[in-house]
Formats: structure tokens, sequence, C-alpha cells
């Protein structure tokens, strides 16, 4: 009971913070910021559908939001041209039930196999379809894309949809019940299996499951969640190209839900938002936010195989013990350095690439053709480092020492 | 209608060597590791860019030898300090994480070497047509590309089944513990196989940077190609990774020079559309605008029908 009322509280939180983000933040930009946030948490999301909770890993999964969100441009042309006629808030649901429609299709010979074999095949019909998109331009426009209007259908609440702030509404709502499904999805008897059949195929099928019929579910709900996630794209910017049938988005919704963390459900959308962000924020300032997205993608995989949010999960144990503010202060003494080497290092990058003479770079005048410049940089960067390294075992062993079994004994002895 | 089919047979070979160049040791990655390296494509990539900057200083022969030993202690290194480190997370972090590197070596070229295509051109020694048929030049250049590619191949065969250190490879590929009981450094090998084959990957940037132009996106357009035909030749099958390189090398070939299409079909069932049909895209389609699809349309059509590949033994 007690569970329960914890849990529809997280809901209910959810919610609210979904309902009061545009009134707190309620300029064009952040609005606009919230809109492709709600887009990528809902594509994100489905995707740890596939990876995450089906084991299954898609180098297509742009497939399903893209053809979600041509049909939904469709759709907005077909009621522009008054051909129909219904509210725009049924868009996603179009968007939904071709990436349904899709995966259906496709998951019918796809998922006999999970791994590699599963991996490829989804490879090869990204291309294709992404190929196909540049040959059939009648429905896809080409390289031009296709555009369409939001504002032909019938107005919603008093909302018409002109502004981007109708749309977030509308996005919102659609996030939630999204939300709300995929997640009651993982409890359901199907959802479960999922995790038995990514976990051991063998013993699923022993136990007398089909491990590709419950594959195939999953592969089919998480097309359709991409699919009104491509709907609610189609919404928010009226406009599609074959880059969102392509490689580059079936990439960036794989970076998401890997670096927010793929075996919990909150994961993608940490990174859903984390990535959003970073796209807005440094997209404005540097030209090589790529390459740091690049890395930051390199090192996670590296080093925090389960994410971000793996990492905060990490702590759960110590938090338990009562022994987290143990780590507080080893955590400050390698994150300063660390951070101060990253800072020094993002320095030089920006520094070496700059276009002009001087770089401003966090309030900081720097001249490009300096060599002090650059040498205090290079030395401020290997101290950064020298440091860390040298904190990183005290780390450990703090860490070791507040996740260890004896933990509470040893310091009610020490009391 | 001879001269089309020659050349395109010509120029077929030419692209099916130059891709078994990297779907080898692609090929042979993927039987000792177990996992396909996205990121064997960034690597011919990085061969092109190194060997255009050392052409720039020291001439194009330099760079033919020496980019392909950078690109191979850079692959060393990334096997042993990146996918050592990550296999024991499973086959699926594995490639996420060379599909990481992938996308990081992309950035990290247009960062060293901008967004523009580079001006790396074919050495003056070889600049000149190997014969002229039909009318039409065939350049010593792809004659040069044949013959490396050809001597390549021979190479990697002899090494591989022939020598003592092909044999320890094959071995630590089938028995990897028993190898280790022997008394050989396993990990080693696999560290030198891994640099090995992105040395060949980067030897194949080398040679084909000239022709098929050296820019950020090279990796990106040869890529997905490498992995459908260590796909369809079956995964970890070096014979069948030969087969398909030239399978699709003279299927794109000939697609593109065969100047055929659903209306030559049509025409020939004897139907007609109107030009405003809704599907006017698919009754006006060509061969030659197919062409960059048709090795995806046949990884899929493989995967269906026969999953192992043309010449795989196990089941993945």
């Amino acid at each position: 009971m007690k569970a329960l009322a914890a849990k529809s509280g997280v809901w209910a939180g959810y919610l609210a913070v979904l309902l009061l983000l545009p009134l707190i933040f309620d300029s064009i930009l952040a609005i606009s910021i919230f809109n492709q946030m709600a887009i990528a948490i809902v594509f994100a999301l489905s995707y740890n559908m596939l990876l995450g909770q089906g084991g299954m890993l898609s180098f297509g999964h742009a497939v399903y939001f893209g053809l979600g969100g041509f049909l939904a441009v469709h759709a907005l042309l077909m009621m522009e041209n008054e051909a129909v006629y219904f509210s725009i808030a049924f868009i996603p649901l179009i968007g939904g039930l071709t990436g349904l429609l899709a995966g259906v299709f496709i998951g019918s010979f796809s998922t006999r196999k999970a791994g590699t074999v599963f991996a490829m095949i989804s490879l090869g019909i990204g291309e294709l379809v992404a190929a196909s998109s540049l040959i059939f331009t009648g429905f896809f426009g080409g390289e031009a894309g296709v555009s369409g209007d939001r504002t032909f259908g019938p107005p919603l609440f008093g909302m018409d949809f002109f502004s981007d702030v109708d749309v977030y509404y509308l996005a919102a709502f659609w996030v939630f019940v999204s939300t709300v499904f995929m997640y009651l999805f993982t409890r359901t008897p199907a959802g479960r299996m999922a995790n038995a059949v990514r976990d051991n195929p063998e013993r699923a099928e022993f136990i007398g499951y089909s491990a590709r019929w419950v594959r195939f579910i999953s592969f089919c709900a998480s097309g359709m969640f991409a699919g009104v996630a491509g709907g609610l794209f189609a919404l928010n910017y009226e406009f599609l190209t074959d880059e969102n049938l392509n490689l580059v988005t079936s990439g960036r919704v794989l970076l998401m839900a890997y670096i927010g963390g793929l075996g919990f459900f909150i994961g993608p959308i940490i990174g859903a938002i984390i990535l959003t962000l970073m796209n807005f924020l440094l997209s404005n300032y540097t030209e090589l936010w790529l390459l740091y997205l690049g890395i930051m993608f390199v090192l996670t995989v590296l080093f925090l195989p389960r994410g971000f949010a793996g990492f905060i999960m990490m702590h759960r144990l110590a938090w338990l013990r009562g022994s987290l503010h143990t780590l507080a202060l080893p955590y400050l003494l390698t994150g300063l350095p660390a951070l101060l080497f990253v800072l020094c290092a993002v320095c030089l990058l920006e520094l070496s690439h700059a276009a002009e003479p001087v770089l401003h770079f966090l309030g900081l005048s720097l001249a490009r053709d300096s060599v002090t410049v650059w040498a205090g940089l290079l030395l401020l960067a290997t101290l950064g480092w020298y440091l860390t390294r040298k904190s990183v075992p005290g780390l450990r062993r703090a860490w070791e020492a507040a996740n260890a079994p004896d933990a509470d004994a040893a310091r009610e002895q020490a009391t | 209608m001879p001269e089309v089919l020659v050349f395109a047979t010509l120029n077929g070979l030419v692209t099916g060597l130059l891709l078994f160049m990297l779907a080898s040791g692609l090929t042979v990655i993927f039987s000792m590791m177990g996992v396909l390296n996205f990121a064997h494509a960034s690597f011919y990539m990085l061969g092109a860019y190194f060997a255009y900057s050392i052409s720039l200083y020291f001439g194009y022969w330099t760079g033919l030898i020496l980019a392909p030993l950078i690109v191979g202690v850079l692959g060393a290194l990334v096997e042993r300090y990146g996918l050592r480190r990550v296999h024991q997370h499973g086959h699926v972090a594995e490639l996420v994480f060379t599909f990481g590197l992938a996308f990081l070596i992309e950035e990290a070229v247009q960062f060293f070497w901008g967004q523009d295509t580079k001006n790396y051109q074919t050495p003056d020694l070889l600049d000149f047509p190997l014969f002229t048929l039909f009318g039409q030049e065939f350049s010593a250049y792809r004659g040069f590309m044949l013959a490396i590619s050809i001597g390549i191949f021979i190479g990697l065969y002899q090494v591989l089944t022939r020598s003592r250190v092909g044999l320890i490879i094959q071995a630590a590929i089938s028995h990897p513990h028993m190898v280790a009981n022997l008394g050989h450094n396993v990990p080693l090998i696999f560290t030198a196989v891994f640099g090995v084959g992105t040395a060949l990957a980067g030897l194949a940037g080398v040679i084909a940077g000239p022709v098929l132009t050296t820019f950020p996106g090279m990796a990106l357009v040869l890529g997905s190609i490498v992995f459908v035909i260590v796909v369809i030749g079956g995964l970890g099958s070096l014979p069948g990774a030969f087969l398909a390189s030239l399978l699709i090398g003279l299927l794109q070939s000939y697609a593109i020079a065969a100047n055929v299409g659903m209306p030559d079909l049509l025409a020939l069932l004897g139907l007609e559309f109107p030009r405003s049909h809704p599907l006017d895209d698919l009754w006006t389609l060509n061969l030659s605008q197919i062409a960059p699809i048709l090795p995806f349309l046949l990884l899929v059509l493989v995967l269906i029908f026969r999953p192992t590949g043309l010449m795989g033994k196990r089941e993945q």
C-alpha cells in the first residue's frame, strides 16, 4: 500500500512537472526546448523498450519514427486540402499506428534472432528505407522533405495550435500517456518475458515461451511509440526530411538511451533531457559540440556501462546504509581536479579551432596565438589529470568502505 | 554494348577487391572476438586522411607505406585500451562502443582536417591511361588498385593458411584457451590481428582516397556496405567475404552501367501508366537509381532466407 502511494506520488510529480514547466520557463526558446525534449523522451523510451528491456540492439529505429512522422505530415496536408477534418490532437495516434504497422511488418521477419543478426537486419532496413526515401520523392519529398501546417484542424479546448505553447501541452499529454503505457508494459507478462528472453532465450524457450514471439511483441510496441514520437515531431516542426529516417537519427536515439542508462526505466528520460539540453546549450557556443558528444558517449560506454541512471543507482546501497555522506569528500577531491582537466582540455580544443584571435571562455579572454596561454593551459590540464589520477585510489577505498557489509557494525564500534 | 560490359566488369572488380580489403579485416576480427567492428570503415577514412597529409610533405609513396602503419597502431591501441575493457560487459556493449568510436572518429576528422573535400591526387607516376579499349581509357591507377588488392588477397590467404603465424591465429580463433595453455599470448595475438585488420582498412583508404574522394563522410558511405558484405558472405568466413565483395562490387557496377529500368519492363509487358499516377516514382524507376540500395536489399533477403550467409558455418 505504501509502495503504491509512493509510486502514484512519483507519477503525480511527473505530471505536475510536465504541466508547470512552461509556466516557470516561459520564454519561446525554453518552450521549443521542452517540445524537443518531449519528442526525445518518447523516442528514447521506445528505444529502451527494444534494447534495454528486450536486448535487441537496433541501428534502424529512426525508420518507425520517420515513417510515423511522414504519415502525420501527410495527414496534416490532407487536412489542409480538406480531405479529412479532425483534431490534430490525434496526429500522434496516426504516427503510432504507422509505427505499429511498420513494426508488425518488419518485426515479422527481423525478430527471429536477437544479437548481431538483429542488429544487422535493423541496419540494413534502416539504410534501405533511408535510401528509398530519396528515390520515392512523391511521398518523401526527396531531399527537400515534406512540410505541412498544423493550424487547419478544429481548435481543441480553445487552443488553435498557432503557438508552440499549445503544442507543448499537447505533447505533454502524449508524453505522459506514452510514459504511463510504456511503464505499464514493463509490468505486463509480455514485458517481464521480454526481460527473460533478453537474459536467457534458451531458458525462456524451455519454460514454453516462444522467444521470437516475445521479441515480436516488444518490437511492435516499441515501433508504435517511436511512431508517436514521430507524430509529435511532425506537429512541432511541421516538416520532415530524409534525415528523420536515416542512420543519424537512429544513432542519436541510441546515444540518448545509452548515456541515460539502459537498464532503468528512467534512464532514457534522463538521457533525452541531457542530450537535448546539450544540443541547445552547446551548439550555440561551439561548432565542436558533436565532438564532445562523441567523447562523452565513448567514455560512458567505457566507464559507465549502465549510464547516468546506473551511476545514480550505484549509490543506493550506500544510501540505505546511511554512509553516503562519507563519499562526499572523496568525490570532491576527485571531481574538482577532473573538472579542471576537462575545462582546460575543452579550452585547448576551442583555442586550436578558434576563428578569431581572442577566445572568450568562461569569462576569460584568451589570446589564440599566445604561447603563455597554451603553456599555462597545458600545465593546468596536466595538473588536473595528475591530481585526478592520484585521488582515484582514495575514492575507491572510500567507496569500498561505504559499501562494505560491516559498515554499520564498524561505525557502531567506533561510537 | 561489349565496351559497357567490359568496363563495368573492370570497375566492379576494382570496387569489389577494395571492399574485400576492408571486409577481410572485419571478418577476421569478427571470428576472433565475436564483435562486428562498426568503426572499421572509420579506420579506412583515417588511412586516406593520414596519407593525404603525408603526401603533402613527402609524396604519395611515403603515405602509402606510413599511413597504414599509423592506422594499424591506432587500431591496436583501441583494442588494447577500449575494446578489451568493454568486452566484460558483453557483445552489445562492444558493438555500441565501436559505434560510438565511428561517431567520434568522424567528428575528430572534421576537427583536424575540416569539413571540406581534400584534394588528394593520384601520383603523377600513375597518371596515364593503362590501355584504351573501344575508345575508352582505363587509368593506370585503377590497374594499380587492382594489383594491390589482388596482392593483399593472395598474401593474406598465404599467411593465414600456410604460415606458422597463420596457424596460431586460426587456432586462437577456434580454441583460445588451448592456445593460451600452449604458451601463446592470446590477448597479444588479438591485439595484433586487430591492428593488422585496421591497417588493411587504412591501406584501402590510402589507395581509394584519390579515386573515391577524401571527405568526412567517406566512412559512412562505405561502412555499411562493408557490413553488408561480411554478413552476406557469412559472419567469420573469409572466402564468403571475398565472394560477397565481388558480388556487391559487380552488382553495383552493372546496375549503374545498365540503362534499363521499370519503363523498359513495362514496355516489355505492354503496360502503360499515366504520368500523374500516384506510384509514378515506381514506374519510372531506373536500375542505376536503385544501385545504392541493392546491397541492403540483398542483405535483408539473405538474412531472411539464409541467416548464416552464403558461406557461414555456425548459427549466430
